[in-house]
């Protein structure tokens, strides 16, 4: 690795960090926008009540010293307060029961989108302008242009409450199926396309010709020699995989009642939790963040022959 | 003449090759065609995309009957027709089949009157469901129009001074976009969205604005807080290259102010660019108003958006399936062709793709 490789990273990792400060300043200042406060919502509370629910959150204090101190804690201690609705909590709590759920969900989706993608891109490269090229381009197509919740609720409806293969409830055993799938899906789809055209691209490279004019089997030249540079776009496109994903749970955890991070955040949103809303969208981007951070710095390093800017 | 005798012979020259051409034979060598503007190429080169040809006119017929069926529907989005004033509401209305009618309906039928029938059925609360298709088709549309418009103003002007003054003022706006761009835009539009709901409510109250919808105007907002960032992105990118050409130095050394350097050189010549990309900003616009109306972010009720629809139809899922997959139909169209269109546009009018 040399210097500019190593400058390069070191900006990308700071502005990955005031991304995410950038986050936490937004998320606090714009929920402090809420009219009478995010702690206390529509609710008329006696002039002693508000100024004990005031002090007991802090809110007594001035503006910035209420930033300063939250900024503390979740640099500090990864400490979001406590929850608005759900009593004796902490928001820090609900995160992470959630995720155990959801990096789950997530991490197999993830999986099989990447594997997958790969496999039929590859397929459909290889088979280029024949009918199974045409039917992948075609399907593919059609998902991408699916919104999420339209697809996991088509699912829902077809597959566990008509035909009834399996439970509609996320929870229950064999419940991750169509929550997979349905996350899945989307990326799936993508990554079919993105490694359909690099291959094609690569394909069409000197050393596949030379390697041809060796003498080397088809099967080989895509797995052993085109494959591998072909993946490299596939990197690029594990960030916004992800962020994808993240998105995608908030409604698919809410179709199929998976008890993750997203059901958390969406139900934040209906009761106003606004400690809770402002803890997932800080942690979420954070993730998101952080992601591509990862996929951008793996794609300049992995491939030496890509100029930095 | 002998040399005609051997006409195989390349080395000998055929005298009647070079007898000047009579007034038939120039008419046959002036082909006259009208001059092809860059639109017109590729126009011709859209309407030969069969399938961009197909989605356009699948885009066109949503489109206007969104906007005019409502006008000649015997209902509206929001008449319950078991609700009549002073009487009992009529429970006969809520949640029909698809071409099946109220009680009273019904008798007015068998009385010999035609009632006009309920395409769709109705919903829980006795709408007539086939209009709030119509209309949230209309919702979405709108707001994936709209949005893109106000989308494509800012960003085209912020791309086109930040490429065109450069220097600091570039990089300081460049760094501003670089940030946007990578702050989760959905988080944002729903943090955004669930706190200027609730902001906003108070500010509208009694405006013109309050016909909207406080969820309306926020969407819109975060749309023009965010959006723009990839778009301005493109158009300085584009301005950067075309300043450096010939004719904008030509206006310069005339006298030009840069604004009319940039509105009438190098704006036109971008402008295919900047269509494209507000042609597949509009579906990407739609495909996020659905998604915050289904998580509750989206329009007010009882103003639906078919991605509302689609979450007000899960509640019954099991017992009125139809009220969930005609919303997901019509939204799925409506992205593709969208897409498939914009694609084809640009397929079309990206002079990097001719030939």
């Amino acid at each position: 690795m040399n210097s500019k490789t190593l400058l390069y990273i070191l900006k990308r990792i700071a502005l990955a960090v005031l991304t995410v400060w950038i986050v936490i300043t937004v998320t606090f200042f714009v929920t402090r926008a809420v009219p009478g406060g995010p702690f206390l919502g529509e609710k008329a509370l006696s002039a002693e009540a508000e100024a004990a629910l005031n002090a007991k959150y802090g809110l007594d204090k001035p503006v910035f010293e209420q930033y300063t101190t939250y900024l503390k804690d979740i640099v500090t201690r990864l400490d979001f307060g406590p929850s608005l609705k759900n009593r004796g909590r902490t928001v820090m709590e609900i995160i992470s029961d959630g995720m155990k759920v959801s990096v789950r969900l997530g991490l197999i989706a993830a999986a099989c989108a990447t594997a997958i993608g790969v496999v039929l891109g590859a397929v459909a490269a290889l088979r280029r302008n024949k009918v199974v090229d045409k039917i992948i381009m075609v399907v593919t197509t059609a998902f991408v242009s699916m919104p999420s919740f339209i697809m996991g609720t088509l699912l829902l409806l077809l597959f566990a409450l008509r035909l009834q293969w399996v439970p509609a409830n996320g929870a229950m055993e064999g419940g991750l199926i169509l929550p997979v799938i349905t996350l899945a899906l989307y990326p799936t789809a993508y990554i079919t396309r993105l490694t359909r055209s690099s291959m094609l691209d690569v394909l069409g490279q000197d050393y596949i010709r030379t390697a041809r004019a060796k003498g080397v089997s088809g099967v080989k030249i895509i797995f052993g020699h085109a494959l591998k540079n072909s993946l490299i776009p596939v990197i690029t496109y594990l960030g916004p995989m992800l962020a994808y994903i993240v998105t995608g749970s908030l409604v698919v955890e809410q179709i199929f009642a998976v008890n993750g991070i997203g059901r958390a955040f969406v139900g934040s949103i209906t009761d106003r939790d606004y400690p809770l809303i402002m803890g997932t969208t800080i942690v979420l981007a954070t993730l998101i963040v952080v992601m591509n951070l990862v996929s951008d710095i793996m794609y300049k390093v992995v491939d030496p022959r890509i100029t930095l800017e | 003449m002998q040399l005609k005798k051997f006409p195989g012979l390349s080395m000998h020259v055929d005298v009647d090759d070079f007898i000047p051409a009579t007034d038939a034979e120039k008419e046959y060598m002036v082909q006259m065609r009208p001059s092809s503007t860059f639109f017109k190429d590729g126009l011709k080169r859209l309407l030969k995309n069969k399938i961009a040809t197909i989605s356009f006119f699948v885009v066109v017929i949503i489109t206007l009957t969104s906007i005019f069926l409502p006008m000649f529907w015997p209902y509206s989005y929001d008449q319950m027709l078991g609700v009549t004033p002073g009487r009992p509401v009529d429970p006969s209305f809520n949640n029909l089949a698809p071409f099946t009618y109220g009680t009273t309906e019904q008798r007015w039928i068998d009385e010999g009157y035609s009632v006009f029938p309920h395409i769709f059925g109705t919903d829980s609360q006795g709408r007539d469901y086939f209009i709030r298709v119509v209309y949230g088709a209309r919702i979405s549309l709108a707001v994936g129009f709209f949005a893109s418009i106000i989308v494509l103003i800012i960003g085209m002007t912020v791309g086109s001074v930040a490429g065109y003054i450069g220097g600091k003022v570039d990089i300081v706006i460049m760094r501003i976009v670089d940030i946007i761009y990578s702050l989760p835009d959905t988080l944002m539009v729903i943090l955004l969205a669930s706190v200027m709901k609730v902001a906003l409510g108070d500010v509208i109250d009694g405006t013109i604005l309050a016909n909207l919808g406080a969820n309306m105007i926020s969407l819109f907002f975060v749309f023009a807080l965010l959006y723009w960032v990839s778009m301005s992105r493109l158009i300085r990118g584009q301005i950067l290259s075309l300043r450096e050409q010939e004719y904008v130095l030509a206006a310069k050394s005339a006298g030009a102010k840069p604004g009319w350097i940039i509105t009438k050189h190098l704006i036109p010549n971008c402008i295919s660019v900047v269509i494209i990309s507000t042609a597949l900003q509009i579906p990407s616009a739609i495909f996020t108003e659905s998604y915050l109306s289904f998580l509750g972010l989206g329009v007010n009720a009882p103003m639906p958006s078919l991605g509302s629809l689609a979450s007000d139809a899960l509640n019954g899922i099991n017992s009125y399936p139809s009220r969930l997959v005609i919303p997901a139909v019509v939204i799925s169209l409506i992205v593709l062709s969208l897409n498939l269109f914009g694609d084809g546009l640009r397929d079309a009018f990206d002079p990097k793709l001719k030939n």
